[in-house]
């Protein structure tokens, strides 16, 4: 909790930009365009004063923090007529991953993504965005339905990872995740990914590789979390910083390794200073790699995506 | 003296280390299965013990500079010289009752069995190799999973192996997983559970989560058996559990029942 509170302290002035500007916005001053202009230059001006002293560990906290938009929040602002689909026809329904299909600029699409909750209740009833076996069952059936109508797939990634309980285990969480894996590497439509928060290990993998793998600006996909990490190489939590640094968990590292192909930027101080700012940059750069891939002939669209996963890693020949 | 003795993990007996040597590193008294080196797997498995080693040229990077409380080239270098192994699995192609067949055996000894550029990099390698040639192949897993000094770089290697054994499938080669004690986290949630059989050794731990992580997280003790192998073949998600000796021709039938293809 005191690391959040880290960032809390960072983004303070921004903050307080931000209520004048709300607070301009509903009187009737003449001139509270101009006014309302230059406050945002200001938030821009202090922005570019803390971006360059980011850490990654405020990068985490940035992805967890609890006003960023989440998945729903996402598909409310991009999508039409978003018609969710339950469970996973095979024992219940997993409120940490939601499905369905919606329109998207007219097209019917598949939309994915693992879903925290806002209120302490409702994240408890999301399980902080932890899926259990049938979130990704749903989330395959889901998919499947997508290559039976050849609608594109679109999944957003946000969890701390998949659920580590007694429940998840006796159902097959590993094969669950593994399961979507394989399949996804052999869906016959495409999918397009975005990291929108925290892309938590094979929890976050488990929906969140295909085609084109976006990632917001300060958002992070890590093979495991930093506070585990430091559990089991530190042996002490405290090593929290340490890990994240090493763990490489950055967007522009993630693009110059090709985990990711795209960094969708974020408005001056992250996403949830400004949540429509970034489902329009979300927006903008989801229909560009839509477009890439659309109507791309079957065995052309899953060679490329085998060349494109077969290729990461790094080794040497000796 | 002393080293001509070894307790047994499991029935705390003292033992012979001979005899548990002679019985395939099972425990003569309990049946307790031992962990065994890549090697030994391998010699155990393939006709007359012989193989021939491929990919062995394959050794890790150290991409991220990664240094935890020790720098990630020195464990490389450290697990190098104590396995004599250039990473954590052994890519191998041999008969087993003179069935040619690609075996890849993972080493505990070597970080863990953790998997990362190389491991996946070899058995995506040995897929593609068994699609060109049409010969079926076993991973023997036996790892703690993704490897976290190569960050998301290992964990992309659950998506690669995957990917790689889809194409198996589709050209209809088969693929048999054996999980061996350990085999949990990012190896059980991907390739280990994609065989057209999924096999264990007896009282393997198996599962995604490991139990620690598990019990801090739901602050209860862990049931007895919980994650073993009895547990995983009791909720559906192993075909069987097949004691060390019975392995070879286990999976000996399980090949040509797979290969005696209709005409």
């Amino acid at each position: 909790m005191e690391k959040a509170a880290e960032f809390y302290t960072l983004e303070k002035g921004i903050l307080a930009l931000k209520d004048q500007i709300d607070a301009l916005a509903e009187t009737d001053d003449l001139d509270k365009k101009d006014r309302i202009a230059a406050l945002r230059s200001e938030i821009e001006k202090e922005w570019a004063r803390i971006v360059p002293q980011l850490t990654t560990v405020n990068i985490v906290q940035i992805a967890r923090h609890p006003k960023r938009p989440y998945t729903l929040d996402y598909i409310a602002f991009l999508f039409q007529d978003f018609m969710e689909m339950h469970g996973d026809r095979r024992f219940a329904d997993d409120p940490a991953i939601v499905a369905g299909l919606a329109f998207y600029k007219g097209r019917t699409v598949a939309v994915i993504g693992h879903q925290k909750g806002r209120t302490t209740r409702a994240r408890i009833d999301r399980n902080f965005g932890q899926a259990n076996p049938e979130g990704y069952r749903k989330a395959l059936r889901v998919m499947l339905e997508a290559e039976k109508f050849g609608f594109p797939v679109i999944t957003l990634i946000d969890t701390p990872g998949a659920y580590p309980g007694i429940g998840a285990e006796e159902r097959g969480q590993a094969e669950a995740i593994a399961f979507n894996l394989k399949t996804i590497s052999i869906l016959k439509t495409p999918i397009i990914n975005v990291v929108i928060g925290e892309g938590g290990s094979g929890g976050g993998l488990g929906i969140g590789f295909g085609d084109q793998t976006l990632m917001l600006e300060h958002s992070f996909y890590s093979v495991i979390s930093p506070e585990g990490c430091a559990a089991i190489l530190w042996k002490d939590q405290n090593a929290f910083e340490q890990a994240a640094e090493n763990l490489g968990i950055r967007a522009a590292t993630l693009l110059g390794f090709g985990i990711v192909d795209k960094i969708i930027p974020e408005p001056p101080g992250g996403a949830h200073i400004d949540p429509e700012q970034t489902f329009k940059n979300v927006d903008k750069h989801l229909y560009q790699a839509l477009k890439k891939f659309e109507g791309k002939p079957v065995d052309e669209l899953l060679d490329e995506r085998y060349k494109k996963i077969r290729k990461l890693g790094v080794f040497e020949e000796r | 003296m002393t080293n001509l003795w070894t307790r047994c993990n499991n029935c705390q007996r003292i033992l012979y280390k001979q005899d548990i040597l002679d019985n395939l590193a099972v425990c003569p008294s309990c049946a307790f299965h031992f962990r065994i080196s890549a090697e030994e797997r391998l010699r155990m498995l393939f006709d007359d013990g012989a193989y021939e080693v491929l990919d062995d040229n394959l050794h890790a990077v150290d991409a991220l500079h990664f240094v935890d409380t020790k720098p990630y080239v020195d464990r490389i270098a450290e697990n190098e010289k104590r396995t004599g192994l250039a990473e954590a699995i052994v890519t191998a192609r041999g008969t087993i009752g003179g069935v040619p067949v690609y075996i890849l055996a993972m080493e505990f000894g070597f970080l863990g069995g953790s998997v990362a550029s190389v491991v996946g990099e070899k058995i995506a390698r040995a897929c593609e190799r068994a699609l060109e040639d049409g010969l079926p192949v076993i991973i023997v897993s036996c790892s703690g999973g993704m490897r976290m000094q190569e960050g998301m770089l290992s964990l992309m290697q659950m998506a690669k192996s995957s990917a790689a054994i889809a194409r198996l499938g589709k050209a209809k080669i088969p693929f048999i997983s054996v999980l061996a004690d350990p085999t949990t986290g990012g190896t059980t949630a991907s390739f280990a559970m994609l065989g057209d059989i999924n096999v264990a050794e007896p009282q393997a731990l198996i599962g995604f989560a490991g139990p620690r992580v598990i019990e801090q997280t739901i602050k209860e003790k862990l049931p007895k058996g919980f994650q073993r192998s009895e547990f995983l073949l009791s909720h559906g998600m192993i075909d069987d559990i097949v004691e060390r000796k019975n392995l070879k021709p286990y999976l000996v039938k399980a090949l040509r029942l797979f290969l005696n293809r209709p005409q």
